[in-house]
C-alpha cells in the first residue's frame, strides 16, 4: 500500500534523533490518535537550517513524512522551510494512501511548531508563520 | 517466512485440499439434480454436515452451511430479530464482539430495536452480574462470542446458556475462533446458535455454517431456491463444503493433543515477551484464552510500524493500532478492556497454529525485542519517559 519512496524512509529513516540545544523544537500529534511527531531545528545565525532532527511515534507514513521532511528542510532558509507544506512531502514520497495523508498534515506542523519555537526564543516574527 | 496470524486465516491442511479435489473437475454435479451423478455429491455434503455437527455435539439437520463467519453472525443476529420481535425488541451482546455482530446489531438498532453492549472486565471476560442485570422481559436474544478474535480470551458460555435459559431468550455465540479449537458442546453449554468459518481450522474460505438448534425458528437469510431446507438458497459449494467437513474430522482427532502443544509454546512466548522487553504487557485473560493466541502491548511504539518491520525480516503478524484498521481509533476490544488509546496503538498478536514451532517462537521473540528497541529509540514518547524517570532520579 505505500510507495517505494515511503519504505524507504520508514525503513532507512533519515535525521533521526535529537539535537542539544535546538534553535528550535516543535512536537505536534496526539498519542490518543497514535502519531506525535519532534522536529529539531539547528539554524544559523543567517537563518539558514543546518540540521534538521526528529522523533517520531507512529505508524509507517508517519516516519517517512517525518524523515522526507527533515530532509527537505535541511540546508533551506527558515522562509525556503515555510514552503515545505504537507504536499511538497507527499509528493516527495510519491504520494501517500488517502488515510495516511494526516501524516503528511502533521510533518507540516511540526516544521511550523519548530520554527515558531525558534521565532519566540530569538523575539522576531516569521512572515507568514502562524502559531501552531 | 514465519506465519503468526493464524486468527487471521490458516493455511489450508494438505488431507483437506486432497479430499477437495475430486469435488472440482470429477463430482462437479449440482448435488440438488436428480440423476445419480449428483448423488455423490450429496452424499459428500450430507457426511460434511455430520463431521460438523459431531464436534459440537449437535444433529446433522441443525447445521446450515454459509459462505462464512460473517455471514453465520448476520443471519442469525437478523433472524433471531425478526422472529421474536412479537416477545420484543431487546438484544444483548458485548462491547468485545467481531464487528460482524457489532455492526448487525448497529444496523437492528437503525430498525428500532435496542441492544445493550455489556461491558467485559480487564481480561476480557463478560461481566456476568452486567450481563444478569440487562436481561428484561422483552430480551429475545443475547449474542456473545466463544473466544475473542483479538486477545483470545473464552468467554464464560456456559453461565451465560443459564442465564438465557433462565430467561426464555435465545443464545447465540459467534464462534469463529474457537471452533475446532477448544471443546465445544451445544447441549451442555445451553447454546442455541453458533457461527464457524472453515478457514480459521485449516478448511479453505468462504464456508462456513450456522448451528440453529432443533425448534429454534428461523428465517430464510438467501431467497431463491430449497437448499439448506429452504432456509439458505444457492448451489451448495460442494468443494468447500466437503473442506470444511474434513478440516472439522481433522480437528477432532487432534484437539487435545494441538491444545497441549500450542498452549505449551505460546506460554513459553508470553513467559519470554515478559521477561524480555521492558514494559510490555499481555492482553487478554492468563489462562481463560485461546490455545493459540497471544495479544502484547508495547509501550511508546506503534502497531503498524511493528508490523512492517516483523514484515521485512519476514514474519507475519497482526496488530490492533488504529492504523491498521483504516480509522483512527485503536481495537475496540483493547479499549472495552481499558487500555488508554496510546498504549492500545501499539498492540501486536500473534497466533499460532500446529505447524508453529518452538524454533519460530523464539526467532520471533528475538526480532521483536530488536525491533521495539529500534523504534523506541525514535519514539519522542519514550525520550519523555526516560527524561522524566532522569530527572525524578536526580530529585531523589
Amino acid at each position: 500500500m505505500y510507495s517505494e519512496k515511503v519504505m524507504d524512509h520508514f525503513s532507512n529513516p533519515r535525521n533521526v534523533g535529537e539535537i542539544e540545544n535546538p534553535s528550535g523544537v516543535g512536537t505536534v500529534g496526539n498519542a490518543k490518535c497514535g502519531d506525535i511527531m519532534r522536529m529539531y531545528l539547528d539554524i544559523d545565525e543567517n537563518g539558514v537550517i543546518q540540521e534538521a532532527k526528529f522523533k517520531t511515534f507512529g505508524c509507517g507514513a508517519a516516519v517517512a513524512t517525518s524523515s522526507m521532511a527533515t530532509e527537505l528542510v535541511k540546508g533551506r532558509t527558515v522562509r525556503q522551510a515555510l514552503e515545505v507544506t504537507n504536499k511538497a512531502v507527499m509528493e516527495a514520497l510519491d504520494g501517500l494512501p488517502p488515510e495516511k495523508v494526516h501524516c503528511s498534515l502533521l510533518a507540516e506542523e511540526a516544521i511550523h511548531a519548530a520554527l515558531w519555537d525558534y521565532a519566540e526564543k530569538n523575539h522576531i516574527t516569521i512572515d507568514g508563520l502562524e502559531k501552531p | 517466512m514465519i506465519y503468526l496470524d493464524n486468527a487471521a486465516t490458516t493455511k489450508v491442511s494438505e488431507e483437506v485440499f486432497e479430499a477437495m479435489k475430486p469435488y472440482f473437475c470429477e463430482q462437479y454435479a449440482n448435488p440438488s439434480a436428480i440423476y445419480s451423478f449428483a448423488g455423490k455429491a450429496m452424499k459428500a455434503v450430507e457426511e460434511s454436515r455430520k463431521s460438523i455437527a459431531d464436534l459440537i455435539g449437535a444433529q446433522s439437520n441443525e447445521i446450515y452451511f454459509t459462505a462464512g463467519g460473517s455471514e453465520s453472525d448476520n443471519w442469525a443476529v437478523k433472524s433471531a430479530a425478526e422472529c421474536c420481535k412479537a416477545k420484543g425488541k431487546h438484544i444483548i451482546t458485548s462491547t468485545i464482539e467481531h464487528h460482524a455482530v457489532l455492526h448487525t446489531c448497529q444496523y437492528l438498532e437503525k430498525q428500532g430495536y435496542e441492544v445493550t453492549y455489556v461491558n467485559v472486565d480487564e481480561h476480557g471476560v463478560i461481566r456476568l452480574d452486567e450481563l444478569e442485570a440487562a436481561i428484561r422481559p422483552d430480551t429475545i436474544l443475547i449474542t456473545v462470542m466463544a473466544a475473542n478474535n483479538e486477545i483470545g480470551t473464552i468467554q464464560p458460555l456456559k453461565e451465560i446458556g443459564a442465564l438465557a435459559k433462565k430467561g426464555g431468550i435465545l443464545f447465540h455465540t459467534d464462534a469463529v475462533q474457537a471452533y475446532g479449537h477448544i471443546p465445544l458442546d451445544v447441549d451442555e453449554l445451553g447454546i442455541d446458535m453458533l457461527s464457524a468459518s472453515g478457514h480459521k481450522f485449516h478448511g479453505p474460505k468462504g464456508i462456513g455454517f450456522l448451528y440453529v438448534r432443533k425448534g429454534v425458528r428461523i428465517g430464510s437469510f438467501v431467497h431463491g431456491g430449497a437448499q439448506e431446507r429452504s432456509r439458505r438458497a444457492g448451489t451448495l459449494n460442494v468443494p468447500g463444503i466437503v473442506g470444511i467437513g474434513a478440516a472439522a474430522c481433522r480437528a477432532a482427532a487432534s484437539m487435545q493433543e494441538r491444545q497441549e502443544r500450542e498452549t505449551a509454546l505460546r506460554d513459553h512466548l508470553i513467559r519470554r515477551v515478559l521477561a524480555e522487553i521492558p514494559f510490555s504487557r499481555l492482553n487478554g485473560h492468563g489462562t481463560d484464552r485461546l490455545p493459540g493466541n497471544a495479544n502484547f502491548c508495547f509501550r511508546f511504539i506503534e502497531g503498524e510500524s511493528l508490523l512492517i518491520l516483523l514484515d521485512q525480516q519476514g514474519i507475519c503478524a497482526s496488530s490492533g493500532s488504529a492504523c491498521t484498521s483504516g480509522s483512527l481509533d485503536p481495537s475496540h476490544v483493547l479499549l472495552a478492556i481499558g487500555l488508554p488509546h496510546e498504549i492500545a496503538h501499539g498492540s501486536l498478536r500473534l497466533t499460532l497454529s500446529e505447524e508453529t514451532t518452538m524454533e519460530d517462537i523464539d526467532h520471533t521473540v528475538d526480532v521483536v525485542k530488536k525491533i521495539v528497541e529500534r523504534l523506541r529509540s525514535m519514539s519522542p514518547l519514550y525520550e519523555d519517559f526516560i527524561r522524566q524517570n532522569r530527572k525524578k532520579d536526580e530529585e531523589a
